[in-house]
């Protein structure tokens, strides 16, 4: 995978092979497998269904994510990643469409292999279309990773990850390239956020490039 | 969330079609569905799928005290999770009957069966063995888990390598698999799960039922068997009366199918196997099909990024340098301290600037503009001579401050 030099003007960072396939599980009601390299994340989406009493909203509906890792029970960090996925999923579903229902996501991680948290919201967001759930907007994660000498690197490995000084991750929006979320580990300077903000949003435009083509692939046969 | 109930007349249509010996899904009586078995990219990772039924198994290994009853055996921990992705009746957390039962059957299927020899797990008798651990996740239940459970279990046992181990004195040092290959568990035989269903207090029965033929039957029978005939576990459940004949006659059905199905796992760990040996990538990613028109893989690719970094500079530079921050507290007189003197209000602003030093992770959600803002320059709350800075939003007209005698 190439990196990027901070200080030149004509560089390219790469984004690792991606595969998704949608609807291969036939229960939830919007499934879907997102792959990024080797990390590959399965998403179910049920929705809209009852919801308990005790949880319901009256104006819109109640979005619960659960993450499931491979082995052992969920911790912390899981937690914290389920929120990550929560509020940028809430800031695109139109959940007042759906009030007093529940809308649940569930991820299950297949292989872990550094990106794993932008991998879930890509999963997330196709697994939203393959249910058909209104959304204002697709949304889509990258990460980014600040190695020791300060070069950038999208979409990291998980040993690139590890070597890595800081990294972070943005959920950005597919109508203005807003930055919808951002979760970040490690230190960097101000010009550095800028400048991973910048190329994610310049990485977003291949992603969701791909989402159309995935579901303009999808509808071929009956569009 | 709940599942929706069978209907009536759908419960009828079933019980009728299986009376004339036939089934949904268009099946004979002794029929298994598909099985597919894939590996994924590490060692002890399998998918199962018995149709439409989605099973992921996952071994992993750690060094352990042994039991005490028990000091130069490893110990088997099985952990099987039903995912409310499988099904909408399914909830995270909440032990049900159907989960204890599964678990129950697994264990005594693969540990009561000694199918793994524990003794070769023991690296130093009574202080460290190795504990196996197998979890097992549903990601699509469409009838029958257990079944496709046992074969996922069985086969990741049978795909996973444990790290080596060397011993030299008191010493015990565990090699990574870049310094010396792992080994693979020795496994005796291996029990793999037979189901079956029965109709109408046992007149009609059926193998590997699928979802709808699981909601109407009476009772189930699970054989565990291995293909050396014989049986590792029985267990009969719904409260169905059997005679003899029929037990026997489902126990021979089961060496059969367990047969083919061991066959079946045999040959996808020889070409897991040598799909590794030559170098290909295996994994999950690689087992996606490609001709299906719900899937789409996109190669490597670049991503253009000239200017990027003189927008970024732009964006910084256009942001005003926050206010000096006063040392804190200030104390303008005695027994009044002050703290945040001078500063911007920055309370109620939407806009946020953008120049913390994150040490420790942090988030931001809502809709944010993505560059950032430049701050509102709040300027107009100078402090100026006032010694006290007053915060209330106190209505009375006239505010009273009481100073300090001054000493």
């Amino acid at each position: 995978m190439e990196v990027c030099s901070s200080d030149g003007f004509n560089f390219n960072v790469t984004l690792r092979e991606f595969g998704c396939e949608q609807s291969l599980l036939s229960r939830p009601d919007g499934s879907s497998s997102f792959i990024q390299g080797d990390t590959s994340v399965l998403a179910a989406v049920y929705g809209p269904a009852e919801v308990k009493v005790s949880k319901e909203i009256y104006d819109r509906a109640t979005l619960e994510v659960v993450i499931q890792t491979k082995v052992g029970l969920p911790s912390v960090k899981e937690r914290s990643q389920e929120q990550c996925v929560r509020e940028t999923c809430e800031a695109s579903l139109l959940s007042s469409l759906h009030p007093r229902s529940s809308l649940t996501l569930i991820l299950q991680v297949l292989h872990n292999d550094g990106s794993l948290l932008s991998c879930f919201l890509n999963a997330a967001c196709m697994a939203f279309m393959d249910a058909g759930l209104p959304m204002s907007c697709l949304f889509c994660g990258v990460t980014c990773a600040i190695a020791m000498d300060g070069q950038v690197i999208t979409d990291p490995t998980a040993t690139q990850e590890k070597e890595s000084r800081a990294l972070l991750t943005f959920a950005i929006d597919s109508t203005e390239q807003k930055v919808l979320m951002s979760s970040t580990k490690g230190s960097f300077s101000v010009h550095e956020l800028q400048e991973c903000i910048a190329i994610s949003q310049k990485a977003s435009e291949k992603i969701f490039q791909f989402y159309r083509e995935s579901v303009q692939r999808r509808y071929s046969k009956t569009l | 969330m709940r599942d929706t109930p069978l209907s009536n007349c759908e419960r009828d249509f079933l019980l009728k079609a299986i009376e004339e010996k036939k089934r949904l899904d268009g099946r004979q009586t002794y029929d298994y569905r598909n099985i597919k078995i894939t590996f994924g990219t590490d060692y002890g990772c399998c998918f199962v799928d018995l149709g439409k039924t989605r099973v992921m198994a996952q071994v992993s290994c750690e060094l352990v005290t042994p039991k005490e009853s028990r000091p130069n055996e490893g110990i088997m921990f099985f952990n099987l999770e039903l995912s409310p992705m499988a099904s909408p009746a399914f909830e995270l957390g909440r032990s049900s009957e159907l989960l204890v039962k599964l678990n129950r059957q697994l264990e005594r299927c693969l540990r009561n069966s000694k199918c793994i020899d524990t003794e070769s797990l023991c690296v130093v008798s009574g202080e460290k063995v190795w504990q196996i651990r197998v979890d097992v996740h549903m990601l699509n239940h469409d009838g029958n888990l257990m079944d496709a459970t046992s074969i996922a279990a069985i086969a990741a046992l049978s795909h996973f390598k444990r790290p080596d181990v060397g011993i030299q004195g008191d010493e015990v040092t565990v090699y990574s698999a870049q310094e010396r290959d792992p080994i693979a568990l020795s496994i005796y035989h291996m029990p793999i799960c037979v189901s079956f269903s029965f109709f109408q207090q046992g007149t009609y029965l059926l193998v590997d039922p699928c979802e709808r033929e699981e909601r109407v039957m009476d009772g189930l029978l699970m054989i565990a068997m291995n293909k050396h005939r014989e049986i590792c576990s029985i267990q009969s459940s719904g409260g169905i009366m059997l005679l003899k004949e029929q037990v026997l006659r489902c126990s021979t059905i089961a060496s059969v199918k367990v047969s083919e199905i061991t066959d079946l796992i045999a040959k996808a760990l020889e070409n897991d196997k040598k799909a590794r040996k030559e170098g290909r990538k295996c994994g999950f990613a690689e087992s996606m099909p490609q001709e299906r028109i719900t899937a789409l893989k996109n190669l490597e690719t670049t991503v253009e990024m000239t200017d990027l970094t003189k927008q970024a500079s732009d964006i910084v530079e256009g942001v005003e340098t926050p206010a000096e921050m006063a040392l804190s507290p200030v104390v303008p007189a005695p027994g009044v301290g002050q703290v945040g003197a001078g500063l911007q209000n920055a309370w109620g602003l939407e806009d946020e600037e953008d120049d913390e030093d994150e040490e420790e992770e942090e988030e931001e959600d809502g809709d944010e503009p993505e560059v950032t803002i430049v701050a509102e320059k709040r300027g107009n709350k100078k402090k100026g001579e006032r010694p006290v800075v007053i915060i209330s939003d106190s209505e009375e007209e006239e505010v009273v401050i009481l100073n300090p005698e001054s000493s």
